[in-house]
């Protein structure tokens, strides 16, 4: 059944002209950044050579990249989550859902779980092309892979919360400021926070930091898993809400 | 239909309420097999309220609802994999082809793959959607888009099946050939109906109960409601006199 609603949900955003626009928008984005980050690589390989122990390509492009995608998701997300609950409960579809035996579990990690693997796209694409430097310089593809890691925890963590917050209203556009107003808080938290203060540790991003320089700390999974699974089960609580008060 | 048919659906003193507002008031019900029930009553009576209840898509403050013997509240998907329900507005997927909603909608109803397919070709066919199964909804029209919502309601051979104002906005011609299907699905399955014309009944159900301010104030087999007053008045003024009667003796 969580299949079947993933599916579901990721075909119906596939067949929107519109996405496939965001996606192509996106990828743009993402190699302008890409060449700029080779550009100064290249400009100062020079002077690297001189250097003992000198930062590979890996550390100068993929960190800086990885930190600047995670920001680009962070306003693409709520975006793409808005439509998930408020939609269907605008366009009165909500029913079918609601009539058929499906528990609301399976309806909200089927709509979490298509989302993610539409966002799985941006972030595998992305990957694939900052892999194609290995053709041409050694790459710290651990550095690599714990960078993606990282994107696609954050990512995931994002999703969560937008879907919460589309399961709040029946406005698809309030959902999607919502969702970026309370994404955007808890980045400014993170980023106005004083160094070494407890609140790095409450936004998503102040975790990402140890991803991004290729560290894997497992207190960072678990704030990442506790931080879904949280906003997940607050919007299946709100489903079954929604089923006792109207 | 015989007395003996098994009863499909039964609900017991349902009450709900909406902040203080009590919209539906002690409501029991049985359905059974082979048989055609309307819900009849003004506008805001607590017909679409009693049968979201029933679906399971709002939860009853009180009372309880069994579906083929399934509680709605115990065994939520048991009970509800048995019935096939169209809400007042269709819940259509304006982006979707006919076809693959109506797979889609089977599916949730946990029909495997090649049940759905199956059951696609006898629903359009029993629908009248051969024409437009590679349409995308949203272009269909109003009525085109009232059978996708009914072939939705039907497409997984549900025991029970409740439908909201089947017939509103739909243009004559229409409005005939799905008051004969409702009439056919009726033979072998349980249907209940709610409505607010007089029409409706005396050509589809063989029941009818009367809900007014959230409570069923008539029921009855609707040949005899059609003879109330002696026979010699029009439903209209049956309907009218009965809730009427009732607004009086309620009234301090």
């Amino acid at each position: 059944m969580i299949r079947l609603i993933a599916f579901k949900e990721l075909r119906s955003l596939l067949a929107a002209p519109s996405t496939w626009f965001m996606l192509a928008a996106l990828q743009f984005v993402f190699s302008w950044f890409f060449l700029a980050r080779l550009d100064a690589f290249l400009q100062v390989q020079t002077q690297l050579a001189l250097i003992a122990n000198a930062p590979g390509a890996a550390q100068i492009i993929v960190a800086p990249l990885f930190g600047t995608l995670g920001l680009i998701m962070m306003m693409l997300v709520p975006v793409l989550t808005m439509r998930l609950l408020a939609e269907e409960r605008r366009n009165q579809t909500m029913p079918l859902l609601m009539a058929a035996p499906v528990s609301s579990t399976r309806i909200v990690l089927g709509k979490f779980t298509g989302l993610m693997l539409f966002l799985l796209l941006p972030i595998v694409a992305s990957t694939l092309m900052v892999l194609a430097l290995a053709l041409g310089t050694p790459l710290d593809t651990g550095l690599l892979l714990s960078n993606a890691a990282g994107l696609l925890l954050i990512t995931a963590c994002y999703a969560a919360l937008g879907l919460y917050i589309s399961a709040l209203t029946v406005q698809p556009i309030v959902a999607a400021i919502g969702a970026l107003a309370a994404l955007f808080g808890l980045w400014l938290v993170e980023t106005s926070a004083t160094d070494n203060s407890y609140w790095h540790a409450l936004a998503p991003s102040g975790h990402f930091q140890n991803f991004n320089t290729g560290l894997l700390d497992s207190s960072d999974l678990v704030y990442y898993l506790l931080f879904c699974v949280f906003f997940l089960l607050l919007t299946m609580r709100r489903l079954h809400n929604n089923r006792l008060y109207g | 239909m015989s007395v003996a048919a098994p009863v499909t659906l039964s609900a017991s003193n349902l009450v709900r309420r909406f902040g203080k507002r009590s919209v539906v008031n002690d409501v029991s019900l049985e359905l059974r097999r082979g048989e055609v029930l309307g819900l009849l009553g003004h506008n805001g009576a607590g017909k679409s309220t009693t049968l979201q209840m029933l679906t399971g898509v709002l939860l009853p403050h009180a009372g309880s609802i069994e579906i083929c013997g399934f509680g709605l509240a115990r065994e939520p998907d048991r009970a509800k994999a048995c019935i096939g329900y169209l809400p007042e507005t269709p819940p259509l997927y304006r982006d979707m082809h006919v076809d693959d909603y109506l797979v889609f909608a089977a599916r949730l109803h946990r029909m495997s793959v090649a049940q759905a397919t199956e059951a696609l070709d006898r629903v359009k066919h029993r629908c009248g959607l051969q024409q437009v199964g590679r349409k995308v909804i949203g272009t269909l029209s109003k009525g085109y888009q009232q059978r996708v919502g009914i072939a939705q309601a039907i497409i997984h051979n549900p025991e029970v099946i409740v439908l909201d104002e089947p017939t509103v906005g739909l243009d004559p011609s229409q409005i005939r050939d799905i008051r004969a299907l409702i009439r056919e699905l009726g033979d072998a399955h349980s249907v209940i109906l709610s409505t607010h014309l007089l029409g409706e009944v005396e050509t589809v159900c063989d029941r009818v109960e009367i809900m007014h301010h959230g409570r069923l104030i008539y029921g009855d087999s609707s040949a005899r409601m059609m003879q109330y007053g002696n026979g010699t008045m029009k439903l209209e003024e049956v309907f009218i006199e009965i809730t009427g009667n009732h607004s009086e003796e309620t009234s301090p």
